[in-house]
């Protein structure tokens, strides 16, 4: 178990070290950074003044070792726009991302379980179809659009919930209904073909043939094997969430670490870009990690020996 | 005294398979009583449906099934439950799948004694090691602590025969539990069963293919066939005295050791099982049977109720 | 019984895509108006099923006097070309490297299994975006980068089934019939895997419409003024509360879009037994 772990923690810094290096030479795409920048009125001077305050003149593998070295450390360098260092500009904004994440996924498995586990009941009866239609559709819904929907219904026409901000808690409800909907039908599908399998298996024959209650051989006995999968998935795709929250958070104007990347792409502020993009693949393989560590907690045969 | 079991004339259909045809048996109190046949004659699916653990596409039809008296057709499911794993208890042929990987044996079994007698979660643990214990465990009180993967097929199946015990059950029907262990563990499966059943004066319903084991341990056995038992007697009687084609053919097949000679070839049954569809008529032995005539065809076969010998055939013996 | 329920809805998805397909080849022939040319005199006119609406703008004008169902078969035609193209950038992409891994297995799987699991780190919106924000957005880059950074689902079940093929008997037997490997790949493997991957290329068009519409959608996607629906719904945005329908028009059409071609990627599986745990 513990080798196990070491060695997906290895891969893991791996994985980290690698989003590192494309993180940089994303921002290095456009050749002269400097120049972008400066903006299109720049003179050259102006553009070497810049060049030389950044860094920029620098090789660029000296660049690149100055950046990893320093973000191995948490020092993810200072914003251009802001004037502040980029760790604490996401420090600030992260726990909003992650309270809209959590929303969702909250939403999701509230709405997921239930459904998955009443169409496993009712297999192949018109309630099952229905829910597997519903999934359909929420996986064809654009999650932006389906934000702009609800901020007319039921910000503007109905005025139940506010249409921006995080100023209170209902700021959340919306945005993170939009998130839920892209992970409900996984989740649901997931849910239901785990139930439905678990409910063939012979332990559960050997359960009701110990005169249990139906209650007790549906949630004790059957969803405990059935949900091993489901949280595993649950929590990577929390991490989907995560990484995917920009175009929610634009909609909304929530001020999570999405919308201050929007923000610093269109002012080619490349070192919050660059630390955005490292911030939010290490929160995504933490997660997998926590995945892989609750499927060994919850199944007992995953561990020791 | 009554019978513990009765079934009389049961049907079970799968959509338009008809697995089980009109099987009847009766298990007394405290007898050992087999249930033999090869796969597919439907012996599980009796076995299942007296415990109504059939799936729900199945449906089920008797002349009677009862238990101790009981009309079993009539009760509700919440009915069953309560009669199942509590005054009858089944175990089943793998060992390896029947437990909840996720919950510890001692949970699995005491959640059986908690929900049918309201038991104390201390009482019934103490009776889980204690029943542990008479099916040959040791060190019960570590077994109860751990997981179904952490024991061979043999453990697992002891644990599953405990477990079945737990609520001092008068019927125990055991479906093949032996078929799926190595040999030197099923002989240590059956002498245990035997015992049980011999200290608690369990009625024992075993359903085998193996005709060794029904020479061991059985007090009356039925024989079944496409979906139909057609002999049933006590073992020595059956053994001595078989009076269907059938059974008479099986006997035949068995090597026993004194009897048969060497060079001599060993006895089999032509042909295979017949899939019995609706329309089938006559006997379903007929095209394997040495004593089979035209009418076979057509006619349904007779049943013969001796005293304690009974047999389905449109012959006599 | 469900089978059936099945072919209907992928008729109703391959009717769907195939409308689509056919606005998106003839879209030149279909517009009535020329989706670019503005007229500011007639701005923001309604559509057909309200009052004080022109008959000769159908689906009614946009904020610059644009014909809007004009500009929304363009979108068409933008959104099948970029799904299209990105599924097939993707595809050969994520296939090549899932093949390669799951048929050669050991170092060279490692490294696959650990680009997937990198490439799965990434956020993909936000590299998309700022790529795009960086290097200035066109039909093309959009497409290239979009391809680069989608076939994680195309690798992971090209791996998948390869796997699942090298192990079975036929193609041990190949092997002991002295085929060179390639001869394997092409002959034995690729043919057994191409249904699921027939599969994966559908939904993948699906993915890659959606992607490309939240992008234009935050401005950082096809450059305007060619009509996005996800730019068209954006472009909307300040007039969502007193016009609704510009917003909720596009929309549909996407939803509708997308879930067409999911219904068709979903009969496709079931017709081409292509069902596997995923």
């Amino acid at each position: 178990m513990l080798r196990f772990l070491i060695r997906r923690l290895i891969v893991a810094l791996l994985v980290a070290a690698t989003v590192m290096t494309l993180a940089f030479a994303m921002t290095r795409l456009s050749g002269d950074l400097a120049i972008s920048i400066a903006g299109p009125s720049a003179t050259q001077a102006d553009i070497e003044t810049v060049r030389k305050a950044y860094g920029l003149d620098r090789p660029l593998v000296t660049q690149f070792f100055d950046w990893v070295g320093r973000a191995s450390v948490g020092d993810l360098g200072e914003s251009f726009f802001f004037k502040r260092r980029v760790s604490e500009l996401i420090g600030e904004r992260l726990p909003v991302t992650l309270t809209l994440g959590l929303t969702g996924l909250v939403i999701a498995l509230l709405v997921s379980l239930p459904l998955g586990i009443l169409a496993a009941v009712k297999e192949n009866t018109a309630f099952d179809r229905l829910v597997q239609i519903v999934a359909l559709l929420g996986q064809a819904m654009p999650s932006f659009w389906l934000g702009l929907l609800l901020m007319i219904v039921f910000g503007l026409q109905l005025g139940w919930l506010p249409i921006s901000g995080t100023d209170s808690w209902q700021g959340y409800i919306m945005p993170g209904v939009v998130l839920a909907f892209s992970a409900i039908p996984a989740l649901t599908r997931l849910t239901r073909a785990g139930m439905i399998q678990a409910m063939a298996s012979d332990y559960i024959r050997t359960a009701r043939a110990k005169g249990l209650s139906r209650a007790s051989i549906l949630l004790k006995h059957a969803l405990r094997n059935a949900a091993i999968p489901v949280v595993a998935i649950a929590a990577v795709q929390l991490g989907f969430m995560l990484g995917g929250s920009i175009v929610i958070e634009q909609v909304f104007a929530l001020h999570g670490v999405g919308f201050l990347a929007w923000e610093s792409i269109a002012k080619n502020d490349f070192p919050v870009v660059q630390a955005d993009v490292l911030v939010l693949a290490v929160i995504y393989i933490g997660l997998t990690m926590l995945a892989d560590l609750l499927n060994a907690v919850l199944d007992p045969r995953l561990r020791g020996a | 005294m009554s019978a513990l079991l009765e079934v009389e004339k049961l049907e079970v259909t799968f959509g338009k398979t008809a697995a089980v045809r009109g099987a009847s048996l009766t298990v007394a109190p405290g007898e050992t009583h087999c249930l033999v046949g090869e796969s597919g004659c439907g012996k599980s699916v009796t076995a299942l449906s007296v415990m109504n653990l059939l799936v729900r596409s199945a449906q089920r039809r008797a002349q009677r099934l009862a238990f101790q008296g009981e009309d079993l057709l009539k009760l509700s499911d919440r009915g069953m439950a309560r009669l199942r794993g509590n005054a009858m208890a089944m175990i089943f042929q793998e060992p390896m799948t029947s437990l909840n990987p996720a919950y510890t044996v001692g949970s699995q079994m005491t959640e059986v004694l908690r929900r049918h007698k309201g038991a104390s979660q201390r009482a019934a643990t103490d009776r889980a090691a204690d029943l542990l214990a008479r099916v040959g465990i040791t060190a019960p009180g570590m077994r109860l602590g751990q997981f179904p993967h952490q024991l061979s097929g043999g453990l697992r199946q002891r644990v599953m025969i405990a477990m079945a015990l737990m609520c001092d059950p008068q019927l125990l029907i055991a479906d093949e539990p032996t078929t799926a262990l190595d040999v030197t563990v099923q002989a240590q499966i059956l002498r245990l069963l035997a015992g049980l059943q011999r200290d608690l004066g369990l009625g024992l319903l075993l359903i085998t293919h193996d005709l060794g084991i029904v020479a061991r341990v059985a007090t009356r056995v039925s024989v079944m066939y496409a979906g139909e038992v057609v002999e049933s007697a006590p073992t020595a009687e059956l053994f001595a005295n078989p009076k269907h084609p059938y059974t008479q053919g099986l006997l035949r097949c068995v090597p026993v050791p004194g009897k048969i000679q060497r060079d001599q070839p060993l006895g089999a049954i032509p042909g295979t099982v017949p899939r019995v569809g609706p329309a089938f008529e006559g006997c379903a032995f007929r095209e394997r049977c040495d004593f089979a005539d035209e009418t076979c065809k057509h006619a349904i076969p007779t049943h013969h109720a001796g005293a304690t010998h009974d047999f389905l055939c449109r012959l006599p013996a | 019984m469900r089978r059936g329920w099945r072919n209907a809805g992928t008729w109703a998805g391959a009717i769907i895509v195939g409308i689509a397909a056919f606005c998106a080849l003839f879209a030149p022939l279909l517009v009535p108006h020329d989706p670019f040319a503005q007229d500011l005199g007639k701005r923001l006119l309604v559509p057909f099923w309200m009052p004080g609406t022109d008959p000769n703008h159908l689906l009614g004008t946009d904020q610059l006097g644009r014909d809007y169902l004009a500009r929304l078969i363009y979108g068409c035609r933008i959104s099948m070309m970029i799904g299209c193209s990105v599924s097939l950038v993707s595809g050969i992409i994520g296939i090549t490297l899932g093949v390669l891994g799951g048929f050669m297995g050991g170092r060279v799987d490692d490294v696959v299994l650990f680009a997937i699991t990198t490439r799965l780190s990434l956020p993909v919106v936000l590299v998309a975006l700022a790529v795009v924000g960086l290097l200035g957005s066109s039909m093309t880059l959009l497409m290239i980068t979009m391809g680069v950074l989608l076939w994680d689902r195309f690798a992971v079940v090209a791996r998948a089934t390869t796997m699942q093929v090298r192990n079975l008997d036929f193609v041990s037997a190949a092997w002991c019939a002295g085929c060179s490997r390639f001869r394997i790949l092409a002959g034995e493997v690729l043919p057994n895997i191409a249904s699921h991957l027939v599969v994966v290329a559908t939904l993948e068009i699906a993915l890659a419409i959606l992607l490309e519409a939240a992008l234009s959608f935050l401005g950082l996607g096809v450059p305007p003024p060619l009509p996005s629906w996800g730019l068209m719904i954006a472009e909307a945005k300040d007039y969502m509360f007193f016009s609704p329908w510009v917003i909720v028009i596009p929309g549909v059409c996407l939803f509708v879009l997308v879930l067409g071609i999911n219904l068709l990627g979903d009969g496709l599986r079931d017709m081409l037994g292509a069902r596997s745990d995923t």
